[in-house]
């Protein structure tokens, strides 16, 4: 049991039906759950199980879920929402448990639904993942049938809804806000905090919004206990982590490995090691808005608090390799590319503060940097900071930016000396 | 009292607000954009950023948008944080990135908020090296230019005019640094509030395409406070004028009145005074012939006063849209037996039925401003989006408010805007509308009704019955329908804490505002707190009817063609407008000799023996009182030509050369307001409207023209080198000059909005006590009605009987335009252009059963006379009302409502 | 006029969410899935459809990248240009498909049979370079691959 999310995943067989699914034990945490009786009981559960979000902040799900109000007076519906828009460069983990195994997905809703006492739940679910979505929906059908979802779900009284919104692109409809209002069928603006969605939040009623993977952690808590979660993982934070990498590796992919296995444990022994001919530069630990690790760190353990002190991100936990025959430069530029696409336009540092960094990276790129433009990139990556802008997307930006200005300040430098990019021939 | 601390030093500041509120009421230059004082914040521009410390203890602080975050107790911030300096530079370099730096040929150069704020962060030379995003323009009307270049995507446009104006044509498209804000195909902006964008945008995206036809920089305006002229409401202006020409309307903040929105038709309805039908001189027929030749002055005060000389018998005809001094020096000329109204004997009625309800009824009527704090309204019989723009406006937030309210409960303050305006998009306001037909409203209401006006009065009748059963009367045969919405309007209005009612004299119906007025006196008597709103067509109509006159057009014609009176002098009037055609043309051939004093030729003045020419609103100074009783001055802004001059100086003229001895008195406006004060108890206060042309705290005059006025000798440098002296101007405390009194004058006063650093309308934030609050110095205008608050209840009785069904006879009902129905601004080019053209508007079922289509031709039979006209379908209407609008050019006149025929064109005969 | 099969599909999607206007992405999808794109007509008849204007629709619509407002191929290309593919030759990948095709990122060929489009991460990294076409997902690209792959669209 050390692989709890990926154990019934058996790649290139298609996702196990709701039959196989319950024969290998699933939705009997479900069970237990709705015989138990005890909503709060289980936010307890969860919040001593050291369940941190795998959507990238890390949040205490225990905590976050708390944060509902309850009682005779509380609002209802109390919507629960799947945040399954994974666009952040670099990251390819839900898309795994959604097109692999969508029952333990809708388990894990229907566990925190009943936690938060929700009444409606949303996967949703970026356009591009179209094969998670036909199997999302079929499982979810399966799902109705066997009364897993519905009204009085197995005879308990307690009732869910889960609709699957198929989104329309734009990365950053996967901020939470932002997320809320592409649901209500508006532009993904991110909203303000406060208020806090838990409170008021998808059409002002309380909401929760939860990473895939994290809620793909939950039927296992509520079925073992917290005790049994925290002893899965080699940190503080409880549980096993999907963890990727990406790049010029061997292997390039995805491992179930216990929370805080170590970047080279997940480079050398999973991913093969580099190929032959590359040399490993950095990393980028955790999807495309966390900062580079040089390749001197690869001992740093893979949970929150141990990359946080290594001055970067676990993030989704997808690691991206840069080596020796890619240029930095170009890597960031592409980055910043992205970000300066997908800004939303609502606030004036990211909307106009990303294109203009990432055309002077494209100056430098191209030949025609200036001394000075090191200064301009230092000092806009300083300006993009959290607090800063409307909300996280231009901080995390320049992330890597800010890293890759210290980590790879020659070759910035050789560039605009040289007038040219060093790996272009 | 909140105490914050703002780099060291500790302020007091009322609680609620925001720390950009705060700071910027307390004096401080605080950059920003996106926020708005109405509009609330949102945090989108990251301009207004301050350092925010935990404690005392707290060194680093944090960067903080001070428009999100509130002036709690204990607060402190840095505004001079190094960081927050240059972080609010580094905002403004990334707005200019691609901002086309244009300037000089920009509109709005000089008074552009983006310049000050650019200033105002020390920001001057920018990095950036790489080409500029270019869009194209829109044409958006005859109202507004734009210019997307200039953008800087502060969303403010798309929150006024799509959230708080109700405007479902303007938005903003794609994402990233390639948002667009417009519309989705160009064309004519098609909300009555586009104008406001003007003001709403901190720089030159959209500016006012009048004013761009005969341009002019702020600092070569001269300006001076004014009223609107084009409805009831009074809501306040800055006009601006340059050699001798009106150049543009603004909006002059009255925290009791307007707040900072007009209307269009306040907006651009400005240009009649430019217009070419200007009378510039006066004009007499002689005897002999029906020509009318141009007189000098003196000739024509000859004529004049030869007409009381010669002993003959003169009444006066008074006007709506004539200043209470020029109806009052008429009224002195000809005797307050001889007066009358100017307008037709069924509107007097309604006015004076107006201002008996709201000066002896039992609710008050509140400020237009106070409208906006109601939550809950009842609209009976009025469209009041197309007679009471502004009115309507205020009306639209009853939804936000509710919102608002309901944020609080969950801690959200009410200046942050997005929850509450996201909740606002799915909760209707308490808002019921009955009326004629669709209004512009209806979208924004929990439930409308549409009925021709008896039934609608009907419904009024119901509604008071049901709160005070015991002594309302009570309408008989009310359908099901009636009852159960009367009910529900009932219950609505007796559970708020501030129910409004909403009437009018829109429908041309005396039982729908004594059936409001009942409804107000219900809710009064049962203990709940009433108010009422009366919308009354022009800018002076209740300060006609409280001055008094002894009848409205019909009446003085009867008296002409008994023979009791044979000469007539009309003030800045029309009577064309004003009654059925053979009405009026039955007056003129009673009438022996007509004087009409007039700014603009029209049919009245072509049937006059001699006109004088008046000067218009912006070449006079005078009073004005609006639909609540608040009187309110406005003031000359471009001196007028001679020989034109104010309608009660030609009376004064003419009493003069006709030997009267009061008429020595008035050498300025002060004397007649004097003297209206003693003649009429009612106008007991009118003078403090406004400081008297004596006014000089510091020994100077105020000037009109602003210190940076420019060019002051080239105008008539081919006449005369030398510069000419300034225009006399005795009525008033302003100067026609940039000398004189430099410093901040009393708000009545207030020529233009401008402190240092604060070259833009933002300005204004320098002028008020608080954000958003009053204006400095105290309130504008005087409030000449205010019911006593024990005034008792006293229920009007008749209810009207249901709509008969006479066969073959049509009820024929007024419809309004916002555009076209009022006269003066329906001159304006802009606004000429929006008039629609006269019709017919049927129920579909109604044309179908006439065998008339849209567009097609009806004809139309009322009063003895026949009109063909196209035909409009409005569904909305009831079967067997057609509706006709009112006032349009080329429309006739008619005494509505009616009874009448309608039938396809060219069927008979 | 949107066809009956179009409300039927509109109906039942507008039915999971509390406010109509919550379905109008969803709405504009399934236009989009019977016509290819989402015209002016179109949009305008779907706004009605949806009680909102046609602007407050038009403003949802081109916020987001795959609601096509402009007429698309038959088939589109969605390549994925971010950092991993990047990283694993989305360059020559790219410069083949638009040798191949004859047209530009954005563009579409002269027969209508093939829309062009960059896209963010497909999540497909670990088989980087990727692509999508008509929502199917092909990974570990070269040149060859390309070219067979396009010949399975026509
Ligand atoms: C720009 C941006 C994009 C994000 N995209 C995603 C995403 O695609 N999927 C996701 O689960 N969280 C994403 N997040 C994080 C969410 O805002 C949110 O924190 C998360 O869904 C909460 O779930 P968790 O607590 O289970 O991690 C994004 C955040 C930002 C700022
Ligand atoms: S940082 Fe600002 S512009 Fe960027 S995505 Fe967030 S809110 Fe939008
Ligand atoms: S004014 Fe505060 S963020 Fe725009």
């Amino acid at each position: 049991m050390d692989r709890p999310l990926t154990e019934n995943i058996r790649p290139g067989e298609g996702p196990p039906g709701i039959a196989e699914y319950e024969r290998a034990g699933g939705y009997r945490a479900l069970r237990k759950v709705l015989g138990d009786a005890d909503p709060q009981g289980l936010i307890r559960t969860v919040t001593d199980s050291h369940l941190r979000g795998r959507g990238g902040a890390g949040f205490p799900t225990g905590r976050k879920w708390s944060f509902v109000p309850r009682g005779e007076q509380a609002a209802h519906p109390v919507y629960l929402i799947i945040n399954a828009d994974e666009m952040e460069p670099g990251t390819f983990k839900d898309r795994l448990l959604l097109e692999e195994n969508p029952h333990l997905l809708i388990e894990g809703i229907v566990i925190g639904g009943y936690a938060l006492q929700a009444d409606i739940a949303y996967i949703f679910l970026r356009q591009e993942y179209t094969l998670a979505g036909e199997r999302c929906s079929r499982a979810v059908a399966e799902a109705y049938d066997r009364g897993y979802l519905g009204r009085n779900i197995l005879g308990s009284g307690f009732s869910l809804e889960l609709y699957l919104h198929s989104s329309a692109g734009r990365y950053i409809c996967g901020e939470e806000t932002a997320l809320l209002n592409a649901l209500e069928g508006r532009r993904a603006i991110p909203r303000a905090k406060p208020p806090f969605p838990p409170v008021t939040g998808l059409w002002g009623k309380p909401t929760i919004v939860n990473n895939v993977e994290t809620i793909c952690n939950v039927p296992q808590i509520a079925e073992h206990g917290a005790d049994r979660f925290r002893a899965l993982s080699r940190s503080v934070d409880g549980g096993t982590k999907l963890y990727g990498v990406s790049g010029r590796v061997k292997k390039p992919g995805l491992w179930e490995l216990p929370m805080g296995a170590s970047i080279r444990e997940i480079l050398e022994e999973h991913a093969g090691g580099m190929r032959d001919g590359f040399t490993l530069r950095a990393i980028i630990p955790g999807g495309a808005s966390t900062e580079f690790l040089p390749a001197d760190r690869l001992d740093v353990k893979m949970d929150f608090d141990s990359v946080k002190a290594a001055g970067s991100r676990l993030g989704t936990g997808t690691m991206i390799v840069l080596d020796d025959r890619t240029c930095p430069v170009g890597m960031i530029l592409n980055l910043m590319r992205f970000f300066a696409r997908e800004s939303c336009g609502w606030c004036t540092p990211c909307r106009e503060g990303l294109p203009w960094l990432a055309r002077t990276l494209e100056a430098i790129e191209n030949g025609e940097g200036r001394p000075e433009d090191m200064e301009i990139l230092r000092r806009h990556a300083g300006l993009l900071a959290p607090g800063h802008t409307f909300c996280a997307l231009a901080p995390g930006a320049v992330e890597p930016l800010q890293s890759g200005l210290t980590i790879f300040e020659e070759d910035f430098i050789r560039h605009i000396r040289e007038k040219r990019c060093p790996w272009r021939k | 009292m909140a105490t914050i601390y703002i780099d060291g030093r500790s302020y007091e500041v009322k609680d609620g607000q925001n720390l950009l509120q705060a700071c910027l009421s307390l004096g401080f230059n605080l950059p920003y954009f996106c926020w708005h004082p109405v509009l609330g914040s949102v945090g989108a521009c990251r301009q207004c950023a301050v350092k925010y410390f935990k404690n005392e203890k707290d060194t680093r602080g944090e960067i903080v948008m001070a428009c999100m975050t509130p002036a709690d107790d204990g607060v402190r911030i840095s505004i001079d944080d190094p960081e927050a300096v240059t972080f609010r530079a580094s905002v403004i370099e990334w707005l200019m990135l691609n901002h086309p730096h244009d300037c000089p040929v920009c509109d709005e150069g000089g008074e552009c908020h983006l310049q000050d704020m650019t200033v105002m962060t020390g920001h001057a030379y920018r990095e950036n090296r790489f080409r500029k995003r270019t869009y194209p323009n829109q044409d958006l009307g005859p109202f507004l230019n734009h210019e997307m270049n200039r953008c800087i995507q502060c969303y403010r446009c798309v929150r006024y005019y799509h959230d708080y104006a109700g405007g479902g044509d303007l938005n903003v498209f794609a994402s990233r640094d390639h948002v667009y804000f417009g519309r989705s195909r160009e064309g004519t902006l098609q909300s009555g509030f586009s104008g406001n964008l003007v003001e709403i945008c901190p720089t030159g995206v959209f500016t006012d395409k009048s004013l761009g036809r005969h341009y002019t920089r702020k600092w070569d305006l001269q300006t001076a406070p004014s009223v609107c002229v084009h409805c009831g409401l009074g809501c306040n202006t800055i006009p601006g004028s340059r050699y001798g020409e009106l150049r543009r309307v603004r909006n002059r903040y009255n925290h009791d009145v307007n707040g900072y929105f007009l209307c269009d038709r306040g907006r651009y309805g400005y240009e009649f005074v430019n217009s070419v039908r200007r009378i510039r001189a006066p004009l007499a027929r002689t005897s002999n012939s029906s020509r009318q030749v141009f007189i000098s002055s003196e000739e024509a005060l000859a004529h004049a006063a030869a007409l009381f000389s010669n002993r003959r018998k003169v009444i006066g005809i008074g006007s709506p849209r004539a200043s209470l001094e020029s109806n009052f020096a008429l009224l002195t000329l000809v005797g307050p037996d001889n007066f009358y109204a100017g307008i037709s004997d069924k509107d007097f009625e309604i006015l004076n039925l107006a201002r008996k309800v709201l000066r002896s009824g039992a609710a008050r009527t509140p400020s237009l401003s106070q409208t906006r704090e109601a939550d809950a309204v009842f609209v009976l019989g009025e469209d009041v989006g197309n007679t009471g723009p502004v009115l309507a406006l205020n009306l639209r937030q009853l939804a936000r408010r509710k919102a608002a309210k309901f944020m609080a409960g969950v801690k959200i303050p009410p200046w942050n805007d997005a929850p509450i305006q996201r909740m606002a998009e799915f909760e209707k306001g308490t808002l019921y509308i009955a009326a004629p037909c669709a209004t512009g409203l209806d979208a924004a209401a929990s439930r409308s009704f549409h009925a021709d006006p008896r039934d609608l009065a009907r419904l009024g009748f119901a509604v008071a019955s049901l709160l005070d059963p015991a002594n309302a009367p009570k309408p008989a045969d009310l359908t099901e329908i009636e009852h159960e919405l009367a009910g529900e309007i009932a219950q609505a209005l007796s559970s708020a804490a501030r129910p409004l009612i909403v009437s009018g004299a829109g429908c041309g119906s005396p039982s729908v505002i004594e059936a409001a007025a009942n409804i107000a006196a219900a809710l009064k008597e049962i203990g709940r707190p009433a108010e009422i709103t009366l919308a009354l067509p022009e800018a002076n109509s209740l300060g006609l009817a409280m001055l008094g006159a002894a009848g409205g057009i019909e009446t003085a014609s009867s008296l002409l063609r008994s023979g009791r009176a044979d000469t007539v002098v009309v003030i800045e009037n029309d009577l064309f407008r004003r009654c059925a055609l053979e009405t009026a043309i039955g007056f003129f051939d009673a009438a022996k000799y007509v004087v009409v004093i007039d700014h603009l030729v029209n049919p009245t003045t072509s049937k006059a023996d001699l006109v004088l020419p008046a000067a218009s609103f912006a070449e006079s100074s005078g009073s004005l009182v609006n639909n609540e009783g608040r009187a309110q001055r406005f003031f000359q802004v471009l001196a007028p030509e001679a020989p034109v001059q104010e309608s009660w100086r030609w009376i004064r003229h003419i009493m003069e050369a006709a030997g009267c001895p009061e008429a020595g008195q008035w050498n300025r406006l002060d004397d007649l307001v004097a003297a209206l004060a003693a003649a009429h108890p009612v106008f007991g206060a009118l003078a403090s409207a406004a400081p008297d042309a004596d006014f000089r705290p510091a020994g100077g005059k105020i000037p009109r023209q602003p210190l940076r006025y420019s060019g002051r000798t080239a105008i008539r440098a081919q006449i005369d080198v030398h510069e000419q002296p300034p225009p006399d101007d005795p009525d008033s405390p302003f100067a026609f000059s940039m000398e004189g009194d430099p410093r901040q004058p009393p708000p009545a006063l207030i020529p233009r909005f401008w402190a240092p650093g604060w070259n833009s309308v933002q300005a204004l934030n320098r002028f008020q006590q608080e954000i958003g609050g009053g204006l400095r110095g105290g309130e504008v205008g005087v409030r000449l009605i205010d019911p006593s608050p024990q005034a008792k209840a006293e229920y009007f009785q008749d209810i009207p009987a249901r709509r008969p069904s006479e066969e073959g006879k049509w009820s024929l009902i007024a419809l309004h335009h916002l555009f076209g129905s009022e006269e003066l601004s329906a001159l304006s080019p802009g606004v000429a252009g929006l008039c629609p053209k006269p019709y017919v508007a049927l129920h579909p079922e109604d044309a179908a059963a006439l065998g008339v289509v849209e567009g097609g031709m009806a004809k139309v039979a009322v009063d003895g006379a026949t009109y063909s006209l196209n035909v409009r379908i409005v569904p909305s209407l009831p079967r067997g009302v057609a509706g006709l609008p009112v006032g349009l050019p080329g429309a006739p006149a008619l005494d509505l409502p009616a009874l009448g025929e309608v039938s396809k064109e060219g069927l008979d005969e | 006029m949107l066809t009956q099969q179009e409300v039927t599909e509109i109906n039942s999607e507008l039915a999971h969410y509390e406010q109509k206007r919550g379905g109008c992405i969803e709405a504009l999808k399934t236009v989009q899935r019977h016509r290819g794109w989402v015209s002016d007509e179109s949009l305008a008849d779907l706004a009605d459809f949806l009680e909102m204007t046609t602007d407050e629709l038009d403003s949802v619509a081109t916020f987001y990248n795959l609601i096509f407002r402009k007429p698309v191929g038959r088939h589109v290309i969605l390549v994925c240009d971010s950092v991993s593919c990047w990283a694993m030759g989305f360059g020559e990948v790219l410069g083949h498909l638009e040798e191949r095709l004859g047209i530009k990122l954005g563009q579409t060929t002269a027969d209508g049979r093939f829309t062009l489009l960059p896209n963010v991460c497909l999540g497909a990294c670990d088989r980087a370079p990727a692509l999508m076409i008509d929502g199917d997902l092909h990974g570990d690209l070269d040149e060859q691959k390309v070219d067979k792959i396009l010949a399975g669209y026509e």
